[in-house]
């Protein structure tokens, strides 16, 4: 028996309380976002010796979207899990019920799928509004949004039940989701970052995802680059879930 | 011995009632790490039976009652519960069980319904059958007019019969309190008391743990003393008393240093005394004809007669140092 739609309805509860204000934030923030960068700096960068192939704000649009579904599922993902653990106990409740861990841990990824599955859906919407979208495989950056949330939401939980105290957290966007977001490729191609440095936004699975939805939202995606990419944040995803249910057995299971 | 002769006991209550016990727990042993919190411990508990562990801080009683709850897996020894075996089938078990755990796991920012309605839900409930059970067992706990507001403001009583409502909703044949009533005030607590007796009356199986000596005499049949993980004391609360203290207690008070006596001053009158640092206690049979003789020895400046509690039970048994 798999309980954890159970679990998720605790989410879904709790969510319930602020979502309105969250539905108003993950349609605005993209049409900011896109008028600031896409509109306003785009319109002076771009001219260099180098011009990318495409106008900025298309290039930019689908890299907003996937660092849009990085932050979410990561903060979703750190400090509502130590609550859970340690300040509303949550998780203790419901492992005195029949849920067992992986109910636990599978019941809020199917949270965090349907939030990224929503706010995704909103800035593909608003995207394609401000016409950067070429093709219908556009489509496919959906699910890739939904999978790119898993490749960070599940390692994060992971992360949040090995933590003791939540100072861990502030390293952990500082050291690893800001720079993802700055370097990870969404606003300008990594091969300008110098060697070294480039090899490891490539190892990031940010940059996967944005390259993965760019090829999506122009139209050019190939094969076998799109199939590495999904099966490279699948892997982030799958040995994020491993890890937690070892990190979050040990750590309410004593 | 005093172990052996009561599982001769809960043996025999089962044969009485033809049923295996809903608890069943031999040499139950639970370590972290090098800790032994828990040293191997026999007990059982009958259907219907309220059963209590008493003990001081860092007795074992929360692990054992982790363990009973199929959260805490055992190090080593033999735990059905219900029939069955925790590491098998934890789940199985933990959907018939009960529990109010020693901090509250609510959801302060959600309403008080909701918390009923989400825990109801991770039993498998209906959404209608757990609506219904949610407004029932509310009332029950004198909760009903509190229903849709938050968690976060109510009172630490109000919370914890929140907590007792919640763990009724799957309808439990065993309800496992862990510090029931720790932190409460005697209001809260005689309310907590009061809906624990009604299920006690209603025939669900009570297992509770406390440091709280009236607590374990009004709702206990029977109890356990733990004392640094292990049994040190079974039987039923009046039994504990006959067996291991007198029937009263005579408190001297004194304004001063208490005087030093030797016990045979009182001509055999007085089976065990103790010095606190300002009353003398007498372990007495008859406290109203030692009164006198206590007056003329010792000149206390007051002087208490009372039966002995559970309370003296407790402290000979696990002494009178603070246990962290």
């Amino acid at each position: 028996m798999d309980y954890s739609p159970r679990a998720y309805e605790y989410w879904v509860t709790s969510y319930r309380r602020v979502w309105r204000g969250s539905i108003v934030t993950s349609l605005v923030s993209p049409v900011l976002y896109l008028t600031a960068m896409g509109v306003g700096l785009g319109k002076i960068v771009n001219h260099g010796a180098h011009p990318l192939p495409v106008p900025y704000l298309d290039y930019v649009a689908p890299g907003l979207l996937a660092a849009v579904c990085m932050q979410i599922g990561a903060f979703e993902s750190a400090y509502p899990i130590m609550s859970a653990i340690r300040w509303t106990r949550q998780f203790h409740a419901m492992l005195a019920t029949p849920l067992r861990i992986r109910d636990v841990v599978l019941g809020h990824q199917l949270y965090v799928a349907s939030r990224i599955a929503v706010v995704s859906a909103i800035y593909l919407a608003v995207i394609a509004v401000f016409g950067t979208i070429h093709s219908f495989f556009a489509i496919a950056a959906w699910p890739v949004a939904v999978l790119l949330g898993a490749a960070f939401s599940a390692p994060v939980v992971a992360f949040a039940g090995w933590l003791e105290r939540d100072e861990g957290f502030n390293a952990l966007f500082r050291f690893g989701i800001i720079p993802m977001f700055l370097f990870g490729g969404a606003f300008f191609p990594v091969t300008q970052l110098p060697h070294g440095f480039r090899e490891i936004a490539y190892a990031t699975p940010l940059w996967n995802a944005v390259d993965l939805m760019r090829h999506l939202t122009l139209g050019n995606p190939t094969l076998w680059l799109s199939l590495i990419h999904v099966a490279y944040l699948a892997l982030w995803a799958a040995v994020g879930l491993l890890l937690a249910q070892r990190t979050f057995t040990r750590r309410l299971v004593t | 011995m005093r172990g052996r002769k009561a599982l001769e006991r809960a043996d025999s209550l089962r044969t009485m009632s033809a049923e295996a016990p809903l608890i069943h727990a031999r040499g139950l042993t639970k370590k972290f790490g090098e800790l032994t919190a828990v040293d191997g411990i026999d007990f059982d508990v009958a259907r219907g039976e309220a059963f209590g562990f008493l003990g001081p801080n860092g007795a074992g009683k929360s692990s054992t009652m982790r363990m009973i709850g199929c959260v805490s897996p055992i190090t080593d020894g033999t735990l059905t519960v219900l029939g069955l075996d925790p590491r098998r089938d934890g789940a199985a078990i933990r959907q018939r069980l009960g529990v109010v755990p020693q901090l509250d796991t609510l959801d302060t920012e959600l309403t008080v319904r909701e918390n009923m309605i989400i825990y109801g839900r991770y039993f498998g409930l209906s959404r209608k059958e757990v609506r219904a059970r949610a407004d029932r067992l509310l009332e029950f706990v004198q909760l009903d007019e509190r229903a849709g507001s938050r968690v976060d403001p109510l009172s630490g009583g109000m919370k914890r019969r929140l907590t007792i409502a919640r763990s009724l909703v799957n309808e439990p044949e065993l309800l496992l309190l862990d510090e029931p009533t720790t932190g409460l005030d005697p209001q809260a607590r005689h309310a907590v008391w009061d809906r624990l007796f009604r299920l006690k009356r209603q025939g669900v199986t009570l297992v509770l743990t406390t440091h709280y000596m009236d607590e374990a005499e009004q709702l206990c049949d029977r109890l356990v003393i733990m004392d640094r993980g292990t049994i040190a004391e079974e039987g039923s609360p009046l039994e504990l008393i006959q067996r291991l203290s007198t029937r009263e207690v005579v408190e001297l008070r004194f304004p001063d240093d208490v005087p030093e006596v030797e016990v045979s001053v009182f001509n055999g009158q007085v089976a065990r005394m103790e010095t606190l640092p300002d009353r003398l206690l007498l372990y007495t049979d008859d406290g109203d004809a030692l009164v006198p003789v206590a007056h003329e020895r010792l000149h206390p400046q007051s002087v208490l007669v009372r039966r002995s509690t559970l309370e003296d039970v407790f402290l000979r048994l696990t002494g009178r140092t603070l246990v962290d």
